[in-house]
């Protein structure tokens, strides 16, 4: 199993050790529910090394990402940040990622950690043209702050003036001594911002920000709550609520497909989708009677089957056991009941609003 | 890990007390560590009768779904009504207000096949 430079901060700070995705990362620390409150009140941190990133430069760097991504790559200014998903022919999401502008000719892109190596040779594969394709993701290590305090722990550590980086934007700077890019982006709804760094270093800079948070009550966070964090906001998880089998448009991503921007791997079928419809749509729900929805558990209605739970938890900040799930088009309604079958049980829920929080 | 002298355990990290021909039944600190903070529970109802290592219930903490085992046969005389909304009690206190089932019992005998706190401490070393 891989490790991140962090391997040993986790254990020291007793973190509980899990596989995701072949990296052994921390799903939690003091508890899931402590840490998930922590950072929707105060602040957290977390270790997402196990992230890959993806280096694309040269003249036909930008023009290649315009027909490999769905997103507008093109209308991106140096020192933005995109989100995008990467489609194959048939409209599936191979992955979804976030697009770094470094330069005119010099893009990074950070992409699921379990796909990094898929993602690479279809990039590879599907691209022409004079530019340079690096996998880079040994030589990047990636901290996570986020929390309404993150700003103001980030603020000590930094000459920056972090009040005018604005969301979905990096800069190249000094944090806590080291070299980091800095975006302000993040997987939890809340204020918050990513560190790219040298994996050499990271480890100095995740001490140098708990010692800075300390006053602000900051914690480190494991993956459980950054689950937990991300579906109250409704931010899809790849491998749970996206994957080859789903396209853009029935997972609620229509936003960041770009008809009008020209050709790209998918357009036609995606194309076809949005003039002529398709069957179903990713909905939130809560469940009114008792239960937890977990990913894979059909949704009904009636006793007939009419979708799928994708992504279920109890919602820290709700107090109700909410989920993500794939139902036909004709039961999508705020309010519409559904049943979720959970140990053969059938659960009485409801479709509601998202982001649930 | 807090591991009473009075309880015998199972290879699925139940506890039970046996007192006479009853027995309280519920998780063990181990299993509660393991899971994480507990958010549902559900238990049988009181009447229903299980053979020894019958699935009896289901707990669920944030991250992850698991059966429960009964230790021994007998029929459900009361299941623990305060974890349908506090299911916390189960990491806070999993020896005492975290029981999930009492149970008369219908074999006696089988309690010769459970492990008492040594064994069950040795268990848990050779799981680790």
């Amino acid at each position: 199993m891989q490790r991140t430079p962090l391997y040993h901060i986790h254990q020291q700070s007793g973190g509980k050790l899990i596989n995701f995705a072949g990296w052994e990362m921390p799903v939690q620390y003091t508890g899931i529910l402590t840490e998930h409150q922590n950072v929707r009140e105060k602040c957290g941190l977390f270790d997402v090394s196990h992230m890959g990133e993806i280096y694309i430069q040269g003249p036909d760097a930008c023009s290649n990402l315009q027909y490999l991504l769905t997103n507008d790559v093109a209308r991106l200014q140096i020192n933005q940040v995109l989100y995008t998903p990467m489609c194959a022919h048939n409209g599936g999401i191979i992955d979804d990622l976030l697009v770094y502008r470094l330069g005119k000719e010099q893009f990074l892109l950070v992409v699921n950690a379990a796909n990094t190596t898929k993602d690479f040779n279809w990039i590879q594969a599907n691209c022409s043209g004079d530019l340079l394709l690096e996998d880079r993701s040994t030589q990047y290590a990636q901290l996570a702050l986020q929390g309404p305090l993150s700003r103001d722990v980030l603020q000590q550590l930094t000459a920056l003036d972090l009040t005018q980086l604005k969301y979905y934007w990096f800069v190249k700077g000094e944090v806590g001594g080291e070299e980091v890019i800095l975006s302000r982006t993040g997987y939890t709804g809340e204020l918050g911002y990513e560190l790219y760094l040298d994996p050499g270093k990271a480890e100095r800079l995740w001490q140098e920000i708990m010692r800075a948070g300390r006053e602000h009550g900051i914690m480190p966070i494991g993956l459980g709550a950054r689950n937990t964090l991300r579906l109250e906001k409704k931010f899809c998880l790849y491998g749970n609520d996206i994957d080859q089998h789903r396209h853009p448009l029935e997972a609620g991503l229509a936003w960041t497909v770009k008809f009008e921007k020209g050709d790209f791997i998918g357009r036609e079928v995606l194309l076809q989708y949005q003039a002529e419809g398709y069957r179903d749509q990713l909905i939130g729900f809560k469940l009114v009677e008792r239960g937890i929805a977990r990913h894979g558990y059909k949704i009904q209605y009636n006793g007939e089957d009419i979708g799928v739970v994708t992504s279920g938890s109890f919602s820290p900040t709700l107090e109700e056991n909410i989920g993500l799930g794939y139902i036909e088009q004709q039961y999508v309604g705020i309010g519409n009941q559904i049943e979720v079958v959970i140990r053969r049980n059938n659960v009485k829920a409801e479709l509601v609003k998202t982001p649930f929080v | 890990m807090r591991l009473p002298e009075e309880l015998l355990y199972t290879e699925d990290h139940e506890w039970v007390l046996v007192e006479g021909d009853q027995a309280t039944i519920g998780i063990t600190d181990h299993a509660q560590a393991e899971m994480g903070d507990f958010v549902f529970v559900e238990l049988p109802e009181a009447g229903d009768r299980f053979n020894q290592f019958d699935q009896f219930g289901v707990v669920e903490s944030v991250k992850a779904v698991s059966d429960v085992y009964i230790p021994l046969s007998g029929e459900v005389i009361e299941a623990n009504q305060s974890l349908l909304d506090q299911p916390e009690l189960c990491n806070e206190d999993p020896y005492g207000r975290g029981w999930l089932i009492k149970v008369k019992l219908s074999e006696q005998t089988e309690v010769a096949s459970l492990m008492d706190k040594e064994a069950y401490a040795r268990f848990l070393e050779e799981v680790e």
